[in-house]
């Protein structure tokens, strides 16, 4: 399992910001003159990334730098190019951040986000993240399992599902102006999904609160799960008895699905999700099943046809 | 200057440097830095756009060259039409050797199996004979009515690589949408003007042979 806590991986042992930047320069430069042949040698040195210092992590997971992580983004709410949230995202005021409870349970509220997290401990989780556009990442977040949280609210026995809101401010949002997805955005969990203890609610990344373009100040972070689940800058969170819907769900039901497990198995209709390319990498590689965290969320969905509920 | 002088000295210039410069920036931004975290799809959608918006403005070139009754104009076509297919080549390479790195079992896959790809192989098919055939010597040897029959198939080139953009986008058509509109245009005022197409060759048999073939599809 790929969970380390904060005190075995100091930040700066991470990388070096200069190497990362040198990296990608680089990187950069050969693709260009398309001396691909050489990239690979090149990569393979992994001058960049730290060894793991615990080995829970698999060898081959490397960090991905911060640069990348902060700059390459899908956060439709500042724009649909991957560079546009890292430009726009400064216009969101993430201070003071409410988060409405609403829905099937006995404490609902609406709670200010420093009340909401009074009494939590975050810790670092190095996850890998899937995106359904067949690239990937490895990112050291600060979180705490949702299960931390959600007893809290005393869900009642009728909350079989847990819905989540991105905020809805144009103003704030100016990617909101554009009509590319039903606002404001809005996902989903079955109940145990989000029980499960590698589910987290993040706060931050490399040791440093959540850049805005990655979703500040209170995000969710499924790493078994394609990442427009893992839905960012939350402000409600409501218990339903019915399966709610998730936006991708919203604008095409035929390619997203409510599950959006990571599946190597059932493609997305327009693209392959057998491999996938780490971003900082040439060769692409093969996608695991959930992402590689089959051994603990597999039992999930123990008896579902996967390629029904994809 | 006379109006042919002008497009040879000026407009020809001045439109290499406008279809090289996608592909300065592209390198420029390889070697500093300035692409992406994910550089190969940068690379993927930039000579794609690039290759879709000469492919468009080539196919401007002849209604222009009515409107403006600057017959010199026609010369323009083959030029920015090469282009053009130079940037849907770079696309594809792009996607053979970068993206893929000749991973041929995929790539059959992926053009037997996903329709965007499949739209955007066969526009690059239907584009390969156009620019094997773009030279004087081949509107010799296949003559005017031939080599205008089989030119006009770039209407269907265009089209499939309009289609492949809009198959492949997520959420945002705007730009797919817009460049299936111009193309829409482009169609119509083709259709509209076919009376005066071939006064328009009359006319520019006279002044040169090339211009005369060209200028009638």
């Amino acid at each position: 399992m790929l969970v380390k806590r904060a005190s075995d991986i100091k930040s700066s042992e991470i990388t070096p910001e200069q190497v990362y930047l040198n990296r990608r320069q680089f990187v950069g430069g050969v693709a260009a003159v398309g001396a691909a042949a050489s990239v690979p040698l090149v990569l393979g040195r992994n001058a960049y990334a730290a060894e793991s210092p615990t080995g829970s992590a698999r060898a081959e997971d490397k960090l991905t730098p911060y640069d990348d992580v902060t700059t390459y983004n899908n956060f439709y709410e500042f724009g649909v190019r991957k560079e546009d949230p890292a430009r726009n995202a400064g216009s969101l005021r993430t201070s003071p951040w409410t988060v409405k409870v609403d829905g099937e349970c006995n404490k609902p509220g609406d709670l200010d986000l420093d009340d909401l997290l009074r009494g939590i401990t975050t810790e670092e989780r190095i996850y890998r993240l899937r995106c359904v556009e067949a690239w990937s990442m490895v990112i050291p977040w600060e979180g705490f399992s949702m299960n931390q949280l959600l007893p809290r609210f005393e869900p009642t026995s009728k909350a079989k599902f847990v819905e989540f809101t991105t905020l809805l401010d144009p103003e704030q949002m100016p990617g909101q102006r554009s009509s590319v997805l039903d606002w404001p955005y809005v996902e989903g969990l079955r109940m145990d999904e989000a029980m499960h203890p590698l589910a987290i609610f993040a706060t931050g990344l490399y040791g440093r609160p959540l850049p805005n373009q990655n979703g500040a100040p209170f995000r969710l972070v499924v790493p078994w799960k394609y990442g427009f689940k893992s839905i960012k800058s939350i402000v409600r969170i409501r218990f339903t008895e019915q399966q709610p819907m998730n936006s991708w769900q919203v604008s095409n039901r035929r390619e997203y699905g409510f599950y959006s497990n990571v599946n190597p198995e059932v493609n997305h209709p327009r693209w392959t999700q057998a491999r996938e390319r780490r971003i900082g990498e040439f060769f692409k590689r093969r996608t695991l099943m959930f992402n590689g965290y089959a051994e603990e969320v597999g039992s999930l969905y123990a008896g579902m046809d996967l390629s029904v509920n994809y | 200057m006379t109006q042919a002088q002008w497009v040879r000295r000026v407009l020809k210039p001045v439109t290499w440097i406008a279809c090289l410069a996608p592909f300065g920036l592209i390198a420029f931004d390889g070697l500093t830095g300035g692409l992406s975290a994910n550089p190969i799809e940068d690379i993927t959608h930039r000579t794609g756009t690039t290759g879709l918006i000469t492919l468009l403005v080539a196919l401007g070139v002849t209604p222009v060259t009515r409107w403006t009754r600057i017959g010199a104009l026609i010369g323009m076509r083959r030029l920015l039409g090469l282009f053009a297919y130079f940037y849907a080549v770079l696309h594809f390479l792009t996607y053979l050797v970068l993206d893929q790195f000749f991973g041929w079992s995929f790539i059959i896959e992926d053009i037997v199996e996903r329709p965007y790809i499949t739209v955007g192989f066969a526009a690059l098919v239907l584009l390969t004979p156009l620019a094997v055939t773009s030279t004087k010597g081949w509107i010799k040897r296949l003559g005017g009515k031939r080599w205008n029959a089989l030119h006009k198939t770039v209407y269907v080139s265009t089209a499939f690589g309009v289609l492949h953009y809009l198959w492949l986008v997520k959420a945002d058509t705007t730009k797919p949408i817009l460049f299936a509109g111009i193309l829409v245009v482009l169609l119509v005022t083709r259709l509209q003007r076919k009376p005066r197409a071939k006064r328009a060759k009359r006319k520019a048999t006279a002044t040169s042979g090339l211009g005369a073939v060209a200028s009638v599809d």
